[in-house]
């Protein structure tokens, strides 16, 4: 019932159309359908996202997505919030902007897995070694989806993408081990079967002072399932469903994510620290007087 | 609904119920929500939409208990339910 009561305002004058669904209040309804596959788990990772919005009590006039390029990327044109899409893995770096220029924004960085660890791998890991207040959801679908499959820093080894024909032969990133070695505060996994566990994740995320990451592991049936025995969305999903194990608080180097082996999942990192806003405050308070 | 032994607050218990509504427009037929409803409520229709995918259909409305899975997982922002009135257990 409380949720009931922190609704924006805003959103309680559009609502109640007949046949419309209730998450189209946070979305620009004249875009949709949206751009992505049949299968495709990004509107999934979406949905639980407006969900946890709609629950968070946030004022949504100042919670701000910021998306960078590629499939997960468009998520920044779909939302009805203040939203940025940026260049091609500078996604972090405008959020970093935007906060430290209105401290009392609530900034999201929704993007994909080559945006933000493959491009823009530095900028992720200097944000969370800054403790930067932002909340970064990563949609991982294990390779360059938009342009057309490639194999990318997250693909794991022996997946044939459209670049590797013969299997990938590279290690991949671990995605949680690396935000929390930067110094994340707060470190999730999930899949986007496990749709009310991720939604409180990115709630609990929402609500993290310091540098948040979620990562999500969506399937993407086109270009990378159907290379690798996976041709359908369902048959993603299920493989996360029979593989899917949660691990709470499990350090996060044992995480790591082979081709048909066990999916890890849980929060492994939640720990308090001292945000880069606090620094700043305190330096302009010791040098300014 | 049959029970081994007749549970106690069996008269307090309300089985809550759901109305489904599915935007068939919208729907690109990745059937996420007709396997995975707990209750199997859900099927996929013969007929088309615009797009030339089959959007599901109610199979079974009495068996819906609202529990809102099929909209979380739809991709498609496609399919949302209605919380209607309790029923008690049978």
């Amino acid at each position: 019932m409380s949720s009931k009561q922190t609704v924006n305002p805003k959103l309680e004058t559009q609502n109640s159309k007949p046949d419309r669904h209730p998450m189209d209040e946070l979305l620009r309804e004249d875009r949709l359908p949206h751009i992505w596959c049949s299968g495709c788990g990004i509107g999934v990772a979406l949905t639980c996202f407006i969900k946890a919005l709609q629950k968070c009590g946030l004022d949504l006039d100042k919670v701000v997505v910021v998306s960078g390029i590629g499939c997960t990327g468009r998520v920044a044109g779909y939302v009805n919030l203040d939203s940025f899409h940026t260049t091609h893995g500078r996604a972090i770096p405008f959020a970093t902007g935007l906060k430290l220029a209105n401290p009392e924004l609530k900034v999201v960085v929704f993007s994909g897995d080559g945006d933000l660890i493959a491009i823009g791998g530095n900028h992720l890991i200097h944000a969370a070694r800054r403790n930067v207040n932002m909340t970064v959801i990563c949609v991982n679908n294990f390779n360059y989806g938009m342009t057309g499959g490639q194999v990318g820093p997250t693909t794991p080894p022996g997946a044939i993408t459209s670049t590797s024909p013969y299997g990938c032969f590279e290690h991949p990133f671990n995605l949680p081990y690396l935000a929390a070695a930067s110094g994340a505060v707060y470190v999730a996994r999930w899949t986007t079967l496990h749709v009310r566990r991720l939604e409180k994740s990115i709630l609990e995320a929402l609500h993290k002072r310091g540098f948040s990451f979620v990562e999500i592991i969506s399937p993407c049936p086109t270009l990378y399932g159907r290379w690798n025995k996976q041709r359908t969305g369902l048959a993603q999903m299920q493989y996360y469903h029979d593989q899917g194990v949660i691990r709470h608080g499990l350090d996060p180097k044992e995480a790591d994510i082979g081709l048909h082996g066990e999916i890890i999942e849980g929060v492994f990192v939640h720990i308090e620290k001292p945000t880069f806003l606090d620094f700043c405050s305190d330096a302009l308070a010791k040098s300014v007087g | 609904m049959k029970y081994w032994r007749k549970p106690l607050d069996i008269e307090y218990l309300k089985i809550p119920r759901g109305r489904i509504h599915i935007l068939k427009e919208r729907c690109k037929g990745c059937s996420f929500c007709v396997e995975y409803c707990p209750c199997d409520v859900l099927e996929i229709s013969e007929e088309f939409n615009a797009k030339g995918y089959h959007p599901p259909c109610v199979k079974d409305e009495e068996a819906c208990v609202n529990c809102g899975l099929c909209e979380m997982l739809c991709p498609e922002f496609a399919i949302y339910l209605d919380e209607e009135e309790e029923v008690p257990v049978p």
